[in-house]
């Protein structure tokens, strides 16, 4: 033991074993591998049928690049000490990523790729309630504002930086919730129950509302811990960066209202007089 | 410039132009000439309480919204029929018009969310912006009176 006596010496990631730390890096790499390498297996499996869309495995492939932007390498190495770090892979890892990777449709690719039987299988699973209420955008939404409100405003964001199994949680719900809440409004996969075009759209103001003014709150009252040009900082990336997704996701929502609507090619033809 | 009138989409261009206009005015003009390029009112001013931070960020989202919403709609008129460019010009001037006087009257004035900016005197820049405003409106109007379509008669 040879700490020197500061108290504040154990509040780092060296807390904990590094041992733990770097097996967490382990694991999300394996998770990244597996992702990839089930994308091209489903390119493959699939080969036979209508040839995949090529911007598809591309934005797949980008989304995955962005996921690891967000948990490994220089940015979660600089997040330890650095709040707007911190933000910028959060950017990344929640909101980024999940947009290329939903309108990757990687749940048509799967259903295209898997044998009959585990399709049906997988049909039953996103049919099922659960993934009914959880896919909602209300329910998908209050996880995403609700966990950003609580790592921020609580002492979540501090003990994340302490405790491993704190920030693998934190890491995940923010990617998982970003996927769910992104999928619920402007999901290309086949969704069952797809909420009406003015139910995502209110839901996608009060997050915009909600993302805006927390990066406002952040502002003037960073996380404990965190400087005040840092915390200042890590705002602004918030509240722009967000912003740069939010409008992203804002023309896709409307994109699809402009290809839903359509008009039809010709009027219908007269088919007899009187 | 009289057109026979298509109702639906007579009243959706007007619609789409107010949308756009009051859209950017809220957040291009608003969030990329003073908060961004000037910072005369900056993103967070200190003096605003959390009720009025939380209603900044519906504005705020609201104003993405309808910029997007009145693009898509005019997008979705100019594939079904010619588009009257200069009567949805009027209309974006009445939506800027409409949205500066209101910010200028209501948030700036009555409510005193926000000022246009600091530690200067207030009248030469309220007289400016609300000014401004009107003579926006005033124009979008003209122009939407002009250029309205014949009435069908009933």
């Amino acid at each position: 033991m040879d700490h020197h006596g500061e108290p504040l010496e154990g509040l780092g990631p060296q807390a904990a074993d590094p041992l733990i730390w770097a097996g967490l890096d382990v694991v999300v790499v394996l998770l990244l591998l597996v992702a990839a390498l089930a994308h091209a297996a489903g390119l493959w499996a699939a080969r036979s049928r209508s040839p995949w869309p090529r911007h598809r495995s591309l934005l797949f492939y980008l989304g995955l690049i962005c996921a690891a932007a967000g948990l490994l390498g220089p940015i979660p190495a600089a997040a330890h000490s650095s709040f707007t770090a911190h933000m910028l892979g959060h950017l990344f890892l929640g909101m980024v990523a999940p947009v290329l990777l939903v309108r990757s449709a990687p749940v048509t690719l799967a259903l295209r790729a898997l044998p009959v039987h585990a399709a049906r299988v997988l049909t039953r699973v996103l049919r099922s309630p659960g993934v009914r209420v959880v896919s909602h955008p209300i329910t998908a939404g209050a996880l995403n504002a609700g966990g950003l409100w609580l790592l921020y405003t609580t002492d979540l964001y501090q003990v994340m930086h302490v405790s491993p199994l704190a920030y693998a949680v934190v890491h995940l719900h923010i990617f998982a919730a970003g996927y769910l809440f992104t999928a619920s409004v402007v999901g290309v996969d086949p969704d069952p129950h797809r909420a009406s075009m003015p139910m995502r759209s209110a839901v996608l103001i009060l997050f915009i509302a909600a993302h805006s003014a927390l990066a406002k709150w952040l502002y003037a009252h960073p996380p404990q811990g965190v400087e005040t040009g840092d915390g200042q900082a890590g705002a602004q990336l918030m509240y722009y960066g967000g912003d740069a997704v939010d409008l992203a996701v804002l023309v896709l929502l409307f994109a699809g209202w402009y290809s839903a609507t359509r008009p039809r090619a010709a009027p219908r033809p007269v088919l007899s007089r009187g | 410039m009289r057109t026979p009138s298509d109702a639906p989409s007579a009243r959706r261009i007007v619609l789409s132009g107010v949308l756009f206009g009051c859209g950017i005015a809220a957040s291009m003009i608003d969030l990329f000439i003073f908060h961004l390029a000037l910072q005369w009112h900056h993103f967070y001013d200190l003096s605003t309480t959390e009720v009025a931070l939380t209603a900044d960020g519906f504005f705020h989202a609201f104003g993405w919204f309808i910029t997007i919403w009145g693009l898509f709609l005019l997008a979705d008129i100019r594939r079904r029929a010619a588009v009257p460019w200069t009567r949805w010009t009027g209309a974006v001037l009445t939506g800027v018009g409409f949205f500066q006087l209101l910010d200028g009257v209501l948030s700036h004035k009555v409510l005193g969310i926000h000022q246009i900016r600091y530690g200067v005197d207030l009248f030469l820049y309220d007289l400016a912006w609300i000014g401004s405003a009107v003579a926006l409106l005033l124009i979008g109007l003209l122009i939407l009176r002009r250029t309205r379509p014949a009435q069908v008669p009933a």
